[in-house]
């Protein structure tokens, strides 16, 4: 029997279903087997990012609404075996399904995955309900801004009301410079208004978006930090203690020379 | 006569008939009124079924012997059962409520979560931005305060707000309300409260609560 994990948020934009994806493919990476959830109906992602968008025949409202069995339903990820997408439907809205639909898909996506990563849709409404409907651990994911965190603050409460306690935290796109200089808030500040146990920080990386473009999740480049930081995450739901990275980019040997001439 | 004065009031409710004693007339004409009311104006409630009645005194603690009296005088018809008297709890000299009266609750109050109370609160966790704790009395915070605090909700603008780190979006008390000025920003570890004087929001260190509210209780 697997665990089924919901990734959330509140707030649109601070990075769900990028850091669905890339759970979702750095627990391959590990060698487990995954199932990834798209959750937003109306406004799927998760298939683009993952770059599967044109492989897609059935959806999750295919299956709630039994046009097709689950896993007709299921796409296979090109990188990986043991990693698959169950992808949202693109022309329907959050209506379409209900939560004990969406709780019943992912108890039968439990029995075969080890894990299932479900992206849940920005908002409070029948999209989060459904998302958190199935779920046995909530990852919520913040950005240094007060907005996203007071938003984190309200999921996390919900998430409390529908018994998923003790959720766990990822703050995404860390700027090292600006978290420096005092314009960003600090990682301490937000955990003790947020009061949840950090997972992981994933620092602010242009490649981020390069890669989702491209439609291969940036842990797939380990020259990248974020995907470092992806990976790291991974392994602590594994349950290995990883310590969090430094966020300040180390300065390597070849580039202290550089520094040294003035070219750095 | 005392008839003509209301000491007694007779309200009939879902489960029976409350009496509503005065509190502020000497004990003999409320039973005068109340023996009045039972043999001549409303002989109509000691016929018909049986009928269970709740005596409220108010403010007013009696005797046995007093309450003796009333139960003789309601159920003398032998229709009428009474079933509780009741005061208030007694006030103490300052008119407030006694300090043991204070709530004790946990936990974190997160963005969109209201906890509501009737009377003192002490809060033991955060409050954080976007939540409110709202209490008709006071509202002691043994952790952050970050969201919006409301004491005295209802009127009281006695009631205080104190928390171990004070940084609310919004304060209010009783029917004042204030957005943090900025100078409360300085940064200070020390404990603080929230009160009004002269109709205005204060905000003072911890030590200075009895100086400010001298008959405070705590």
């Amino acid at each position: 029997m697997g665990e089924a994990i919901v990734i959330t948020s509140g707030k649109g934009g601070v990075g769900k279903t990028t850091t669905s994806a890339n759970i979702g493919t750095a627990l391959a990476l590990q060698g487990k087997k995954v199932c990834m959830v798209d959750t937003d109906i109306g406004l799927r992602n998760l298939d683009v990012v993952m770059g599967l968008e044109n492989r897609i025949i059935f959806d999750l409202v295919d299956v709630a609404e039994g046009r097709c069995r689950l896993n007709q339903a299921l796409i296979k990820d090109k990188r990986f075996d043991e990693l698959y997408l169950l992808p949202a439907a693109q022309t329907k809205d959050k209506d379409a399904v209900s939560q004990e639909s969406v709780k019943e898909i992912v108890s039968e996506l439990k029995k075969d995955f080890e894990y299932v990563i479900i992206d849940c849709p920005a908002g409070i409404e029948q999209g989060f309900k459904n998302a958190v409907a199935g779920a046995d651990k909530a990852i919520v994911v913040t950005t240094p801004e007060n907005a996203a965190v007071r938003d984190a603050d309200r999921i996390i409460g919900l998430l409390e009301n529908n018994n998923l306690r003790s959720p766990k935290l990822i703050i995404n796109r860390i700027r090292a410079n600006m978290v420096k200089s005092g314009d960003m808030l600090q990682i301490d500040e937000i955990c003790s208004v947020l009061a949840i146990d950090l997972l992981g920080i994933v620092p602010d990386d242009e490649q981020v978006i390069k890669a989702a473009n491209a439609g291969e999740p940036i842990v797939m480049n380990p020259s990248s930090r974020a995907a470092i930081a992806y990976r790291n995450i991974a392994r602590r739901i594994l349950g290995d203690t990883v310590p969090l990275m430094p966020f300040e980019e180390k300065d390597g040997f070849f580039h202290r020379i550089k520094k040294l001439f003035g070219i750095g | 006569m005392a008839a003509a004065r209301h000491y007694v009031t007779i309200k009939g409710v879902k489960d029976g008939l409350i009496f509503i004693l005065d509190d502020a007339c000497p004990f003999e004409d409320v039973i005068g009124e109340l023996r009045h009311k039972m043999e001549h104006t409303h002989q109509q409630l000691l016929t018909g079924p049986v009928v269970h009645v709740h005596v409220k005194l108010g403010h007013r603690t009696i005797s046995k012997e007093q309450e003796e009296e009333i139960r003789r005088i309601i159920g003398r018809g032998g229709n009428l059962l009474v079933q509780s008297i009741q005061s208030l709890e007694p006030q103490n000299s300052e008119g407030r409520k006694p300090s043991s009266d204070i709530k004790v609750m946990r936990g974190i109050v997160r963005s969109g979560q209201t906890v509501v109370h009737d009377g003192n609160l002490l809060y033991l966790g955060d409050v954080n931005p976007g939540g409110s704790i709202i209490c008709s009395g006071d509202i002691y915070i043994m952790g952050s305060l970050r969201g919006m605090a409301h004491a005295g909700e209802g009127g009281n603008d006695q009631a205080i707000i104190m928390a171990s780190y004070m940084r609310p979006t919004q304060l209010r008390i009783a029917h004042v309300i204030s957005r943090p000025p900025d100078e409360w920003n300085v940064e200070e570890t020390y404990m603080e409260f929230a009160y009004i004087r002269d109709g205005k929001m204060e905000i003072d260190k911890i030590h200075h609560l009895h100086r400010v509210r001298p008959d405070n209780p705590l």
